[in-house]
Formats: C-alpha cells, sequence, structure tokens
C-alpha cells in the first residue's frame, strides 16, 4: 500500500493523481476467519488493528452492515479528553488520548488530533467541587488537568460570557491536551492499516443471527452468508442489545437518540473545547470552522437516528447564554446517533456467556474519545482472555453491584 | 456587464429607489430587489469566495439554494454573517460585506491555491501533514484552520440585539410552498373546511409559474395567482404567512416553520425571527424544485448562472447579467431563458443543447426570434477569469476539442430540475429514481408515517416530480383533497384549473460535458462551487475505496457547504455511480436533515435569554432576600441566598457571624424550596416502606421520622423527613434538587410496577413557604409570636403539630438539621412572607440572623449530618454512611434491597463515613484523596479515602471534613495523607463525623 505523505501527494499530482491505489481492499468473505469483529465503527476497527498489530492475529474479518465508519463513529463532536474521576475509567481514556497522540504517525493517515484543550465549567458550587475532586483524582491517576479560575477561563475562551446572569462561571476543569480528532479519518485511518495486514472489511454485511453450539460460538449468519469463526467481537454500539439476542443473552443497555447540529463555518474564533453542563451543551470550533454543538439525550429509548427538536432548543439556548455570538449565527444542519447507555454510565468490555464471544459496547454518548484505548484492551482481552485496562468493565460488575459511575458531577443540590 | 434593464421586473418597485452599500461601495436599487439583484443591476458580478482555492465567486441562483452569494450583512450588534444575498430583500441603508478574502475581493491573496489545485485534491491532507507530529498543531492546523471558515465571526462582546419568538400552531392540513401548487393543495383542502396552514418562504406567493408562463384556467399564472390568493384569503379556516419558511419535519407531524418577520426592515419594533412550532394532521410539501448545473470546465466563472435564474432576473427584476448570455441546456425548459432574454432585447449567441435532435415547440419559437441552436454540442470549457468572456463549443461526444469560440458574457446552464425533497425526507420518506427526469422524486407508498400508522406528509407539484404545469395542478389538487378527505373533511368533487403550457421533449441525463472530458476539464468541472469539489475529486474517492455516498461526500466535502448540495448532490451523485458502475438509486442519497437551510441560533432560543433563559423559581421570600442583600447560589431553577454580608464584610466573615449568632441565640433560614410531596390513599404507607429504607407505615399520626430513599440499584438517592398527616396522608420532605425527580420517581412506580395501589402523589413544593427557626432562642422567639403551644411537652422532637403563630395558619415540625432546637414552620405561600417578617420582628431583641446554604453547610457538617450529593455521588449506599440504624430489618422489601445484597455491596471492605480532623488545623481541599502504598495495575496511585465535605468551622475554630475511607469507622485516630494540588500532601486524622455536641442535647431540648 501507498505511503502518504507530502512528497507522494506532490509525486502524484504530476501524473493526474492515476497512483493512488484503494485505501482498503475490496473483500468477498471467506469461509471461516480465526476472529470476526461485528460493526466497522471506530471500535471494532481499532480491535481488529490491535489484533493484528499487538497479536499478529490477522486472519480477521470486520462486518458492518452499512458503511465503515457510518455509525456514531461518523455522527459525534469527536471531543477527546480523559478527565474522568473514576480510576478505570481514567485509565482507559488516558490510554486512548495517549494513543491519540501518535495515531497520525502509527497509521500514517492524518486524524488531524488537534489537542487545543478542552474545559468543563463549573457554574455551581456542586460542580466546582465535583471538579476540584475529579483534579485531586487525575493527579493520581496520571491524567494532566488543572481547576482554573474564571479569569483564565475568558483567557483561553474570549467569546465566552462568563457573567451569568443566571450561572456565572465559578472555574473550570482544564486539560490542556484533551481536543478533538476528524472522526471519519479515525475510521478510514485504521481501516485502511486493517486492510494493508490482510484483513477483510466487508461492508453492506448485517450480521443475522450468531450460530453457537454447546454454549460456544462457531460463526455468524449474515446478509452475504453464513462464516465461521473460532472469537467474535460485537461491538456495534447502538445495537448491542439486538446482537446480543441473536447469541443468546441479554445486556443491561438502553438506546436513545443523541443528537447534535453545527453552525454555518465562520472564521476561527474559538480555540478549546467547552463543556458546560450546568446549562447543558457544549461546543468547539472544526477545522472547516463550524460551530460544533451537542447536548443531551432524548427522553425516551428508539432507533431511528433521528431526534426531536425540543433537544436541539435546549442545546443552542444554553450555548447562546455562554456564547452570546451565537445567537447571530445560523444552525447549519441536525443529526442524531443512537448511543447505548449502560445503568452506570460507563462501557461493557467483557467476555459473555457464550464461549468466544466478547463484547465492546455501552460507550454511550462518549466513546469517540476511547477508540484506540478501547481497540487496545479488546484486543488484548480477546487474543489473551484478560486486559487490566479492561478489568473492571466486566459484566460481571452488574451483579456484584460494582458500578463505575461518572455521573457523579452531574449529582444533586441540597 | 450586468445592468438593470429599462423596463420591467413585475416584483421591484422603480418609484422607490434605495441606497445601500456593498464592501463599501454606494449602490442603487428598487424596493422589491433582492440584495443579489441589485447587485447584479449595479454590475456586481463578482460577490465572493471559493472556501478552499479562494476562487471569485459570482451569484448562481436566484433563491435559497445558492452557494456562492454570501455576505456578512449588517453591523454591530446586528451583523451577520453567510447571509445569502438572493433570499436577503433589500432595504435602504443595508451594508454588505464579501467574505473569505484577504485583502480584498478584487485581490485575495488566497487565490495562490487555485495554483495547487493539483495538490490539494480530494482528502489531500488526510494525507499530509503527518510528519513531524508538533508541526501539525503549531503550524499546518492553524494555517488550515485561518484559511478555512467562510464569514467573520459576529463580535463576541456586542449582544445582538434583536428579539426572537416562538409560536405554536395547531392545524389539519399544512401546505409547505406557496407556488401553483401550494397555492392549489390549500384551496383544494381549505373547500373541504379543514383547518389550513401555508407558508412560503419567499415575500411573495405564486412561485416560478408567474416567470415560466403558460396559462391557468386561459389567464397568465400571475392573474390565476392573484385570484387564488383572494379566495383563499377569504376563507376564515385559511392562514396564509410569507416570508415564513418550512425548516425540518420531525415525528408525529410536528413541523417547524421559520419566519423571517423583520429582516427586511432591521431594528423596528417586534421580533426579528419567529419559530413556528406547527402540530399538523397532514403535510403538503409543494417545495417546487431546483435546477441542477452543468458539469463542465469552468462552470463556476462568475457569469455562469442557472438559467431559471438568469430568467427570474429578468422578468422578476428587470436585470440582464450580460448582453450576451449562451444558454447550454440539456433540456426544453432553458429554452424558455433564452426566448425571454431575446423578447427583453438581449442578445442569445447561441442555445447549446446537449441533446442530438434538440427540443420541441420551445426551441422552435426560440429559433423563430433568430436564435441559433446548437444541437449535440456541448462546452468544452468557459472562457475568462473573474467574469465570463466567452465559451468554447465542443461536441457532446468525445474529448472536448474546440468546434469555435463564442464570445458573451453570462452563460445560462440547465441540467434539469430536481424536485426538493428535503423536507419529505427528513421524516423517513424514501425516494425513487425517476429515469425519465434523471431525479429522485418521493415514493407515495413510502412516506413519512404519523402515529395513526397513516402516511402524514403528501408531496404535489414540481416537488413530487411533475413539470408540465396541468400536471402540477391536478396533482397538488389531489393532494389537498386526499390530505383534507384523510382528516374527515370531504372537499367538492370540483375539477383542477386547466393549466396549459409548451409541450416539451424529453430531457438527457448528462453528468459531464463533454461526454469524455479529459482530466485537464474534468479537475476543472465544479460540482460544490463553495466547498471546491470537481468532478475529478469524486473519482478519485471512488478510486480509492470512498464508494459508499457518505464516503465520498466526506471524503471530498461535496454538500456540506452551507447549502447542502442543493446544486451538487444529484451530479456527483451521477460522477460517483459513473465511476463505480452502478446504477444511481443503487448508489442512494446521502440523508437529508434539517433545516431545509439554515435558520438563526436566535430563533430557535426564542425569548429564553438573559434572567428568563431558564425559568427562575423565586420563593415567596425572595424579594426580601434581594432587598437584604443576599448573595445568591443558583440551585436547580431556584436561586438560594448563600449569605446575607453585612457592610464591609467578605463572604467567609458573613457565614461565620451567621453560624454563630444561630448556634449562641438564634437564626433563620427560608426552606422553602425543599420538596413536599404529599402521599394519600389507602397504600400511601406500604407505598412509602417500598420506596424508603425505613419502615414507613408504622409511624404515628403527628410524628416525623427521618427517611432514606434508594435505586433500584441500591444506592442513596435521597433524603428527608417523612411526616405522618393522618391515617391516610404522609407528607414526605425531599432535599431541593429532588422534588421533582423524586416526584417523577413515585409516579413511575406507581404508573408502571404498582397500578392497582391506591396512592395519589402531589408535589406541593410552591404551595408552601417553610421557614426554619433555630438556635437556643427559637422557641422563645416562636413564644412572643404566640397562638399554639410549642413547648417540649406539647411538640417534642420530631413531631409535628398545626395551629397558628403570630395570627398566620402554620404547621410545625420540631426538626433539625443543625443540631440546634429548631422548628421548620410551613405556611401557605402567600404568608410566607409576612411570617418571615414577624419572625424578624419577634426576634429582633435576640439578635435574630437569616442565614444561607453555606451556614446550613457547615452547621450540618458540625453535626456529622449527611448531605446528599455531597457524602453521596450515586456509588454511596446508606450502609457507608453509618445509616444502617435507617434500614429497617423488618420489611421484606424496598426499592434497593436486593442490589444492596451483592457481593461488592456487602464486602466488609469499603470506604465508610469518619470525620477527618487536620493535624494543623487547617481546611482539607475539596474532593482530596488519602494516598494508600503502591500503584494499581494501570499504572495508577492507589487511594484509601476522599474528602466528601469540608469547612472552616467557626464552632470550633478549625478546619473540620467528613470522607469516606476503606473501613474507616474502625481506624478512629490514623492519620492519612491527602492529595493538595496546591502543595504538599496534607495530613489528616481520622475521627468521628459528629464534631458538634454528640449526645444530641441540644436539638433536644
Ligand atoms: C451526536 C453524538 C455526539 C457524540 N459526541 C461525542 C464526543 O464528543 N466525544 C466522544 O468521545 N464521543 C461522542 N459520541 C459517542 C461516540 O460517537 C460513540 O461512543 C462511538 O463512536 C462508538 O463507536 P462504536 O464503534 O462503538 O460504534 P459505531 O460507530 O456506532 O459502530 C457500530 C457499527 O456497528 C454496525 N452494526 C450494527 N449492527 C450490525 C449488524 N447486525 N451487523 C453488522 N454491523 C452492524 C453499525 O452499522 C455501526 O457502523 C457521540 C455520539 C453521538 C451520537
Amino acid at each position: 500500500m501507498k505511503r502518504y505523505s507530502a512528497f507522494a501527494v506532490a509525486r502524484e499530482a504530476l501524473r493526474d493523481h492515476t497512483g493512488w491505489g484503494r485505501a482498503w481492499h475490496k473483500a468477498q468473505p471467506k469461509k471461516r476467519y480465526d476472529v470476526i469483529i461485528v460493526g466497522a465503527g471506530g471500535h471494532g476497527l481499532a480491535t481488529a488493528y490491535y489484533l493484528g498489530k499487538n497479536f499478529g492475529i490477522t486472519n480477521v474479518a470486520i462486518l458492518e452492515k452499512g458503511w465503515l465508519g457510518g455509525g456514531n463513529t461518523g455522527r459525534n463532536t469527536t471531543i477527546i479528553r480523559s478527565n474522568y474521576l473514576q480510576d478505570p475509567s481514567a485509565a482507559i481514556y488516558e490510554k486512548a488520548r495517549g494513543l491519540y497522540e501518535t495515531l497520525s504517525q502509527d497509521l500514517n493517515y492524518n486524524v488531524m488530533f488537534s489537542p487545543r484543550g478542552v474545559m468543563m465549567l463549573a457554574q455551581t458550587e456542586h460542580e466546582v467541587r465535583g471538579y476540584q475532586r475529579t483534579a485531586h483524582a487525575n493527579s493520581l491517576q496520571g491524567v494532566e488537568t488543572e481547576f482554573i479560575s474564571p479569569k483564565q477561563v475568558k483567557e483561553l475562551c474570549p467569546i465566552m460570557n462568563i457573567d451569568g446572569p443566571r450561572y456565572p462561571v465559578l472555574g473550570a476543569l482544564w486539560q490542556p491536551r484533551g481536543g478533538t480528532a476528524r472522526h471519519d479519518a479515525v475510521a478510514w485511518g485504521y481501516a485502511r492499516k486493517c486492510s494493508e495486514m490482510g484483513m477483510d472489511i466487508l461492508q453492506k454485511c448485517e450480521v443475522t443471527g450468531v450460530r453457537t453450539e454447546g454454549g460456544k460460538v462457531q460463526g455468524v449468519e449474515t446478509t452475504l452468508g453464513p462464516i465461521d469463526c473460532d472469537k467474535l467481537g460485537l461491538v456495534v454500539a447502538g445495537h448491542s442489545s439486538v446482537l446480543a439476542e441473536q447469541a443468546g443473552f441479554r445486556l443491561p443497555i438502553e438506546s436513545l437518540a443523541l443528537q447534535a447540529l453545527v453552525s454555518e463555518p465562520i472564521k476561527p474564533c474559538m480555540d478549546v473545547v467547552v463543556m458546560a453542563n450546568t446549562v447543558h451543551g457544549y461546543m468547539s470550533q472544526s477545522d472547516k470552522g463550524e460551530m460544533v454543538i451537542g447536548g443531551g439525550t432524548d427522553g425516551f429509548n428508539n432507533y431511528t437516528q433521528r431526534g426531536s427538536f425540543h433537544h436541539i432548543e435546549e442545546t443552542v439556548r444554553a450555548l447562546i447564554e455562554t456564547f452570546p455570538m451565537l445567537s447571530r449565527l445560523k444552525m447549519l444542519r441536525q443529526w442524531g446517533g443512537i448511543v447505548d447507555m449502560t445503568g452506570d454510565r460507563s462501557p461493557i468490555i467483557s467476555s459473555t456467556p457464550v464461549g468466544g464471544i466478547f463484547i465492546n459496547c455501552g460507550w454511550g454518548t462518549g466513546g469517540f474519545k476511547a477508540i484506540p484505548g478501547s481497540g487496545w484492551a479488546m484486543a488484548e482481552l480477546m487474543a489473551k482472555g484478560h486486559s487490566p485496562l479492561a478489568e473492571d468493565f466486566g459484566l460481571n460488575r452488574f451483579v456484584e453491584g460494582r458500578f463505575i459511575d461518572e455521573s457523579v458531577a452531574a449529582g444533586v443540590a441540597h | 456587464m450586468s445592468t438593470r434593464l429599462v423596463s420591467g421586473g413585475r416584483l421591484i418597485d422603480r418609484t422607490k429607489p434605495i441606497t445601500f452599500r456593498f464592501n463599501g461601495k454606494r449602490l442603487k436599487g428598487h424596493a422589491g430587489d433582492t440584495l443579489a439583484s441589485a447587485l447584479l443591476a449595479s454590475d456586481q458580478m463578482l460577490v465572493g469566495r471559493s472556501f478552499k482555492y479562494h476562487r471569485p465567486r459570482g451569484i448562481v441562483a436566484s433563491g435559497a439554494e445558492e452557494p456562492n452569494a454570501l455576505v456578512g450583512l449588517g453591523e454591530g450588534a446586528r451583523f451577520e454573517p453567510n447571509q445569502r444575498a438572493t433570499t436577503t430583500e433589500l432595504f435602504e441603508g443595508l451594508t454588505a460585506q464579501s467574505q473569505n478574502h484577504w485583502p480584498s475581493l478584487d485581490f485575495d491573496i488566497g487565490a495562490v491555491n487555485t495554483h495547487f489545485a493539483r495538490f490539494l485534491t480530494a482528502g489531500f491532507y488526510y494525507k499530509m501533514f503527518i510528519h513531524p507530529r508538533p508541526l501539525w498543531k503549531h503550524v499546518y492546523e492553524p494555517f488550515i484552520r485561518q484559511s478555512a471558515g467562510l464569514g467573520k465571526a459576529p463580535d463576541a462582546e456586542t449582544k445582538d440585539s434583536d428579539r426572537y419568538e416562538h409560536f405554536y400552531a395547531f392545524t389539519d392540513v399544512l401546505v409547505i410552498g406557496g407556488g401553483v401548487a401550494g397555492l392549489q393543495a390549500a384551496l383544494a383542502a381549505g373547500r373541504s373546511g379543514a383547518k389550513v396552514m401555508l407558508i412560503e418562504q419567499t415575500a411573495h406567493l405564486g412561485g416560478r409559474a408567474p416567470v415560466d408562463g403558460g396559462t391557468i384556467d386561459g389567464q397568465e399564472p400571475g392573474a390565476w395567482v392573484d385570484q387564488t390568493l383572494a379566495a383563499l384569503n377569504a376563507m376564515p379556516n385559511v392562514t396564509i404567512r410569507a416570508r415564513t419558511m418550512g425548516a425540518g419535519i420531525y415525528d408525529h407531524g410536528y413541523v417547524l416553520g421559520y419566519e423571517r418577520v423583520a429582516d427586511e426592515r432591521p431594528g423596528t419594533d417586534g421580533p426579528r425571527h419567529r419559530l413556528w412550532k406547527i402540530r399538523a394532521g397532514r403535510v403538503i410539501t409543494a417545495t417546487g424544485a431546483i435546477e441542477r448545473p452543468i458539469s463542465f470546465a469552468g462552470n463556476d466563472i462568475p457569469g455562469v448562472m442557472l438559467a431559471g435564474a438568469v430568467r427570474d432576473y429578468v422578468v422578476n427584476y428587470g436585470v440582464s447579467v450580460g448582453d450576451r448570455t449562451v444558454v447550454v441546456t440539456n433540456n426544453d425548459d432553458a429554452y424558455r431563458t433564452a426566448i425571454v432574454l431575446a423578447k427583453a432585447g438581449l442578445s442569445v449567441p447561441c442555445i447549446i443543447d446537449a441533446r442530438p435532435l434538440g427540443g420541441g415547440a420551445l426551441m422552435e419559437e426560440a429559433k423563430a426570434l433568430g436564435i441559433r441552436v446548437e444541437t449535440g454540442r456541448g462546452i468544452a470549457k468557459v472562457l475568462g477569469g473573474k467574469r465570463v468572456t466567452g465559451v468554447v463549443l465542443c461536441n457532446m461526444v468525445g474529448e472536448g476539442a474546440l468546434v469555435e469560440e463564442i464570445a458573451c458574457e453570462a452563460v445560462a446552464m440547465s441540467g434539469g430540475w430536481s424536485p426538493v425533497v428535503h423536507l419529505w425526507s427528513h421524516c423517513g420518506g424514501k425516494l425513487t429514481w425517476d429515469a425519465d427526469q434523471a431525479a429522485f422524486r418521493p415514493d407515495a407508498t413510502r412516506a413519512p408515517i404519523g402515529a395513526d400508522g397513516q402516511a402524514n406528509v403528501l408531496a404535489a407539484g414540481a416537488a413530487n416530480g411533475f413539470g408540465r404545469l396541468q400536471n402540477v395542478l391536478q396533482d397538488a389538487d389531489v393532494a389537498g383533497k386526499m390530505a383534507a378527505h384523510a382528516l374527515g373533511f370531504d372537499a367538492p368533487k370540483d375539477a383542477p384549473p386547466m393549466g396549459e403550457d409548451a409541450a416539451v421533449k424529453p430531457l438527457m441525463p448528462v453528468w459531464l460535458m463533454p461526454q469524455s472530458a479529459h482530466y485537464g476539464l474534468r479537475m476543472k468541472a465544479w460540482l460544490d462551487y463553495q466547498n471546491d469539489v470537481k468532478v475529478s475529486d469524486v473519482q478519485l474517492a471512488a478510486r480509492e475505496g470512498y464508494e459508499s455516498v457518505e464516503h465520498t461526500k466526506r471524503y471530498t466535502t461535496l454538500g456540506m457547504a452551507t447549502d447542502q448540495g442543493k446544486l451538487s448532490n444529484i451530479n456527483g451523485l451521477a460522477i460517483l455511480s459513473d465511476a463505480l458502475g452502478e446504477p444511481i438509486p443503487q448508489v442512494g442519497t446521502t440523508t437529508f436533515r434539517p433545516p431545509y437551510t439554515p435558520i438563526s441560533m436566535g430563533a430557535i432560543a426564542g425569548e429564553a435569554r438573559g434572567e428568563i433563559f431558564q425559568p427562575l423559581r423565586r420563593t415567596p421570600m425572595h424579594g426580601w432576600h434581594e432587598a437584604h442583600g443576599a448573595e445568591w447560589e443558583p440551585v436547580g431553577h431556584w436561586r438560594r441566598p448563600y449569605c446575607f454580608p453585612k457592610a464591609g464584610e467578605d463572604k467567609h466573615a458573613a457565614v461565620a457571624r451567621e453560624i454563630n449568632a444561630t448556634r449562641q441565640s438564634i437564626g433563620m433560614l427560608d426552606a422553602s424550596t425543599l420538596g413536599k410531596i404529599i402521599v394519600k390513599g389507602p397504600d400511601a404507607g406500604k407505598f412509602l416502606d417500598m420506596l424508603y429504607t425505613n419502615m414507613m407505615s408504622t409511624l404515628a399520626p403527628g410524628k416525623c421520622r427521618y427517611g432514606l430513599m434508594c435505586n433500584e440499584n441500591g444506592f442513596l438517592s435521597d433524603d428527608g423527613v417523612v411526616a405522618r398527616i393522618d391515617e391516610d396522608t404522609f407528607l414526605c420532605h425531599t432535599t431541593t434538587g429532588g422534588a421533582d425527580r423524586i416526584h417523577a420517581h413515585m409516579e413511575d412506580w406507581l404508573q408502571c410496577e404498582w397500578w392497582d395501589w391506591k396512592v395519589y402523589t402531589a408535589n406541593v413544593t410552591e404551595q408552601f413557604a417553610q421557614i426554619a427557626v433555630v438556635g437556643p432562642n427559637a422557641r422563645k422567639v416562636l413564644e412572643k409570636l404566640g397562638g399554639m403551644d410549642v413547648s417540649k411537652e406539647a411538640l417534642p422532637f420530631m413531631t409535628w403539630a398545626d395551629g397558628t403563630l403570630g395570627g398566620i395558619k402554620a404547621r410545625v415540625y420540631r426538626i433539625s438539621f443543625s443540631g440546634e432546637l429548631s422548628y421548620e414552620i410551613a405556611v401557605p405561600a402567600n404568608q410566607g412572607l409576612a411570617l418571615w417578617e414577624a419572625l424578624i420582628d419577634a426576634g429582633a431583641e435576640f439578635g435574630i440572623t437569616p442565614y444561607g446554604t453555606e451556614a446550613l453547610h457547615v452547621m450540618r457538617a458540625e453535626k456529622g449530618f449527611i448531605m446528599i450529593g455531597d457524602e453521596t455521588d450515586g456509588t454511596v449506599i446508606p450502609q457507608d454512611l453509618g445509616l444502617g440504624w435507617a434500614i429497617s430489618k423488618k420489611k421484606a422489601d424496598y426499592l434497593g434491597k436486593r442490589a444492596q445484597e451483592r457481593t461488592h455491596m456487602t464486602d466488609p471492605n469499603r470506604w465508610q463515613l469518619v470525620g477527618l480532623e487536620t493535624v494543623d488545623g487547617s481546611v482539607l481541599p475539596d474532593g482530596a484523596l488519602a494516598y494508600a502504598s503502591g500503584k494499581n495495575a494501570n499504572g495508577q496511585r492507589n487511594t484509601q479515602g476522599r474528602v466528601t465535605s469540608t469547612y472552616h468551622s467557626p464552632t470550633l475554630g478549625r478546619g473540620i471534613a467528613m470522607g469516606l475511607v476503606l473501613n474507616g469507622p474502625d481506624r478512629m485516630g490514623e492519620v492519612l495523607h491527602f492529595t493538595n494540588t496546591e502543595g504538599e500532601p496534607i495530613a489528616a486524622k481520622i475521627v468521628s463525623p459528629v464534631f458538634y455536641d454528640p449526645e444530641g442535647e441540644k436539638q433536644n431540648v
């Protein structure tokens, strides 16, 4: 496969770009693979990539019912941070963030990781305490964060109104090496490398059934016919419960629509990512100039990938309060994705009641940032049966009551 | 030169001149002009620069589909970037600036990019800027960002000075689009008696028909429009709103309308935009069609325009886009433009028709006017830089060899018309490929489905794929009648009006001109004018394996500009399908998402901004607090006094004073925000036994009990005092933040699980004002008010009684959250202030001191009382907090019981509540963690506890804290080291969490 570089681009320019080959090869399903990954989202592709890269397992197929990267991986607002409170979360998100730092070089594909800094605003006394607690935790977890003053907030983000009137900014949790990346490029970059290692990415190949025998996986039924495998990884986000049902077990997952929107593009005016939980909205500016905006999930379960307008309204209202200049921008496009929510809002990376089947899901509203770390841990789990990063995210935590609850900062006020 | 013709222009009023500014230049237009028509009339062909290559850009279209003519409009607090000139009505004093260039529109340094176009193909940035790593953040990315983006950002410190509002409407039939189809559909539905609303995005009704000609019922379309409008206006059941765009269709017939109320008269009274939230039984999308450009080299040079737009500018605005206009087409409709131009006295050097045999009646008409027609021909390339100077004629077949150069100032192109299917598609409507017209149109068999399981959106007219007037009117008539009928209204069985227009010959799909254009031409044949996506880019994407239409879109950015691909999508799709060798319908479209065209964020937020951005909840004493200098703290939607600083006092001093006064004499707190939920019914006791960990059914009337609530996962979620009012009635206090949540939680269980239990709940939080009177002198003050016996004997600790105080009907609870003698007095909300003031008066001699939330927090911490949200965080069970005593052992079940029996919950090695005292008396930092030795498997420092609440205690004169520590209660006296983000670790000793009056002698008097 041709290496990407400025030099290669220049050379191709002189011959009308006729020399570029396919980023990933067009594959036909083989009868059998060592490992099948269902779902060519970021997490599925990263799992396959690290299986190959770290464990030399390359007889792998990645099955995708639509087009690769077309699920939440291609719909999210690309915030990358690792300033989580609980140890297991901080560990895996920081692993992921660290891998993002060099992902472009690793994949030879510019994923445009932009560590421009992420701030989470504290707008109530309760939030101040919550983020201070996180800062303390992060200091022991090896995650670089800092609780900063309103003045520093304003300096880092001059377009923000920090004076309220309803919820003046009291400070923020600042992670200088958080940021954003180009979501499609992450999927494409992994896909290209997986293909280069000889893996098959089968698009428009929907898994319609899981074959098991004696409590062990045999293979899958797909729209392109049956395919056998030794190990099966289910990495299908919002559709995890559907796949689990096919495999014969149930998951503590609810599927909800999460929406986002962008403004028309404007010249650079915001160099950081801002999240405001009290008013409920977050925003960053894409490299194209659009203000990328997100909020909360709809209050009802569904699979339609479109949400209600009501949420858009709440989010925009919150952000105009925080960034008054937004009022005179226009919303260009809104969209939604189906996110997979667990009871404790933490993911599941786990073996399952069926031998040979592993599941990676529950990333909910925030799994883009985790893609490299999650793939890393899932690959290790599938290859070795054990991974320190995945340890605490097993399905059995729901049986034992060992939740990893990250909704702490959104606690209640007395 | 583009210029104003001496006559013509059906929409402008030549008696009303208007002055405006473009890039500082004073220009003139007329009332009725759009900014685009006025710019063209002033020979301003160049209006902007493209996104990537900074290519010169001119006006292409005349409506919402315009990709190029985006300007920064207005100044200061009314500045708005990226405003479409074609949909901006001209007004006196308008100021506009072109965008995305430096230093000027005419001379733009960024235009050097165009010379690097060979390198800057689709997706080039994915392949470059990879090494060396640091340069991405500091050099490449800032450069890319600076060159991207279109308009300037509005000034951050200037607040939008306009108002926005939301309207709600309910209608039987909503018609979107006020062309002849929309009008006829509204008429048909309206005559059935159904309630009809018609919205039209422009200022004028009638749409294209008055420009395109033909006749309706023997009259000119314009006359029919006037007559139909008059008929509709006379119907009381029909509402028409112009300047209102259908922005989006959502589930269940919910439609978003976007009305630009005052964009054309800024600064006048009333809102600028109005967002309509419309619930409609049936929606008819009569949104017309959009013309497609043709892909030939140089089709992006200013002066190359859509044929329909060229016609619009002549007919509607009396504007000529050039003395000589070459028309290039693959269908008959563009001949209308040539005819209009010729009749206006302008020259049409040639009509270039890609079809070997050309067109029908309209072609003959054009020829009869002396216009040269070349069939089977195409444009190899357009000549010119910042404006068109000519075209190179070539054969359609072949690579584009020159046949002849034709000089001209403008090119009017038409690649056929695509129905506007956006709204149809927003809510799940599917499309079908119409090979004859080479366009996607709505598939009526797969329409959006409403709550009743029936199709609730119908497309009509051109939006439904019809071209001829007669078909359009008939289709619209049927749609109007069907919509009404589905809702139970029957329309009269009358015939639709008769439309007549010229018969047309079939179109020939042309996706690339000439058919085998070589690379040099293909890399200059634009698909997306704003984002600079060319035919060669899409072909490259296909070759590199970005085969899904979504991949191609994202890899090339085709259709991702502010016009969302209104002009480019189908053309790009066709190039992709050709490259893949797959038929177009198989390749499919990208997803259509709201809004149809961008809508202002201001309109979305509406009136909710500033103080009223969220509802502000006020207690009855809110005004008093404000008048007495309260320092506010937002708590949910409430605002509560944090403290009441006196002149010269800082917050810290105020809090200390409030606490000392309360502990030594008497303080009072506005506790009205505490949740109060009535639970009533024969099964109320049984219900509360399930909700609380405690036994509530055995509570005697007149008594109070502190209760804990857990969620299904066993974690502590709320606490509060429950009072039994009578056999059937309980009053449950919740935390301030918990009131709505807990009420919903109760209803969830009652409605979904225990629907047959006889229990009724009501959230009465706002019905009562509640005041805590706290401190050793509390009883004396109440006795001064008089009216009821508040003695220890009559009203012991943890009881309540009804009575009057100072003449006000009151319910008095003997409960305490501070450890002091304390009464919480609930009175009807409208008596709250009176009681508050009466207490202030009566307490004056004891120095009664109002206190705020912070004093409340400190006093409860001194006493070792937990606070939901501080000691709990969704991972804490009551057992962790030493609250095992509040868990009834006698009950078979309660919410969370089973969960609390899980292995991790019963693990003896859990973090448990203790008090913490720093060795040096300082205050521990909020959220600090206690170090343990070593690291875990992921290399993180091990911990063994954390601070949950920490304060300076004025009572004890030192820092006190509560925390959760591994096996804490068994480790009294041990010293732990806590994290300190500001410096050295801090040593603190494990002590009892009850720092003040451990025996409870003060509260129980
Ligand atoms: C609007 C929005 C904003 C977000 N913002 C952020 C953010 O700012 N930061 C962040 O970190 N995270 C964010 N997220 C979350 C993030 O997008 C997801 O957690 C993450 O992308 C999930 O990746 P995935 O690979 O698990 O799932 P996906 O990308 O959804 O991939 C799953 C794939 O499985 C395929 N599949 C499903 N069923 C089958 C089947 N039967 N057979 C074959 N294939 C199947 C799907 O087609 C899909 O491609 C956001 C999500 C949304 C929706």
